[in-house]
């Protein structure tokens, strides 16, 4: 039973490999055989989020065109048991690899792996085709901000015209603060406005930064409050019912002078 | 009580507002995959129909293609909503 996971988002920048690289891990260390797949051909960036950059010998393009077995393009991480990453190829381009591909490459690692998670590249055109060719299922990620929501919704549209039903949401960059002050949109807001599924909500948290410097998942820094909300989407992927988180860091004094005084509307 | 005051003294709508009315806006254009002639057609359609019944605000009608959750909460499916404004309802239901 195993399940192939495709996440996407349109726009680029909002965190699909990290997002990508942060579940996979997750997923491995919870005991489930994983691999990662790179599908963002020319622009590969998996393999340094992961850290495993120096290990690459062959990539996708190299499996479909049996240049190698896939096994032989694997790349296991020492770090944690059942996680194995394949690497998009650094200087062709999306058109090197084929939807049928995909497909035949998916139905291939089903027989090895638990789950497979596809990481896809921004954009509609064939790169996209070819990460959702295989999928069952998806995540598509995105920001609160309107370029990112816009998005979003296209996707989630090509989404189900290509019948891969209820696509789930993960926020990301979620700022509480700007919330608050009602500079941010809500979760509640671009739910409303999307109409999907939540599957998490991952503060804009510096630690992400710092552990993609390292070249390791933040998921697995128990005081980050991102890695918090990846172990999250994790367990809720793995069909436990989460409750989300809500950021809210202690009150300060002027803020309960403020709601003592009926100041703050809520 | 705050936003009351707010609305007094004219303070500009909070700037997440404006990002949620703006997309809202926008994705109704980016979800009518269909031209606005196609619209266009509809609407007149529509009021052929309706003015048989009642009189209608033609000018204020409002139509518009959109998606909305299933009854099961499950999906999304897509939705045509229209707003069409009564000025009276005749009486012989003709």
């Amino acid at each position: 039973m195993s399940e192939v996971i495709v996440i996407t988002s349109g726009k680029g920048g909002v965190g699909k490999t990290t997002t990508t690289a942060n579940i996979g891990t997750g997923l491995a260390l919870s005991g489930k055989k994983t691999v990662l797949i790179d599908t963002d051909i020319g622009l590969r960036n998996l393999d340094v989020v992961m850290g495993l950059e120096n290990r690459i010998v062959y990539d996708l393009v190299d499996v479909v065109e049996g240049n190698c077995r896939v096994k032989q393009a694997l790349i296991k991480d020492k770090r944690f048991e059942g996680l194995y990453l394949l690497p998009a190829a650094q200087t062709r381009d999306k058109t090197a690899v084929a939807p049928q591909q995909m497909m035949k490459l998916c139905d291939e690692l089903r027989e090895e792996f638990d789950y497979i998670l596809i990481d896809c590249p921004a954009g509609i055109e064939q790169g996209f085709k070819n990460a959702i060719a295989g999928a069952d299922k998806a995540i598509v990620v995105t920001t609160p901000e309107v370029s990112a929501v816009r998005d979003a919704d296209r996707i989630i549209g090509l989404l189900e015209a290509n019948e891969i039903r209820n696509p789930k949401l993960l926020i990301n960059r979620m700022r509480v603060d700007m919330v608050k002050r009602g500079d941010m949109m809500s979760i509640d807001d671009i739910i409303d406005i999307l109409a999907i599924g939540l599957i998490g909500v991952v503060p804009d948290d510096e630690k992400i930064v710092v552990s993609t410097n390292r070249g390791e998942p933040a998921i697995t820094d128990e005081r980050s409050l991102a890695g918090q909300a990846y172990r999250n989407v994790v367990r809720r992927i793995k069909g436990e019912d989460v409750p989300f988180m809500t950021f809210d860091t202690e009150q300060g004094f002027m803020t309960k002078l403020k709601k003592l005084f009926g100041l703050k509307a809520n | 009580m705050l936003l009351d005051l707010s609305k007094i003294f004219g303070k500009p709508k909070n700037s997440k507002d404006v990002a949620k009315e703006r997309l809202k806006l926008v994705l109704i254009h980016d979800r009518a995959n269909v031209s606005p002639q196609f619209l266009e057609m509809l609407k007149s359609e529509i009021i052929k129909v309706i003015t048989n019944y009642m009189d209608v605000d033609e000018s204020a009608l409002e139509i518009q293609l959109t998606r909305t959750k299933s009854d099961d909460g499950e999906s999304v499916v897509p939705a045509l909503y229209a707003n069409i404004p009564i000025k009276n309802i005749r009486n012989s239901g003709k």
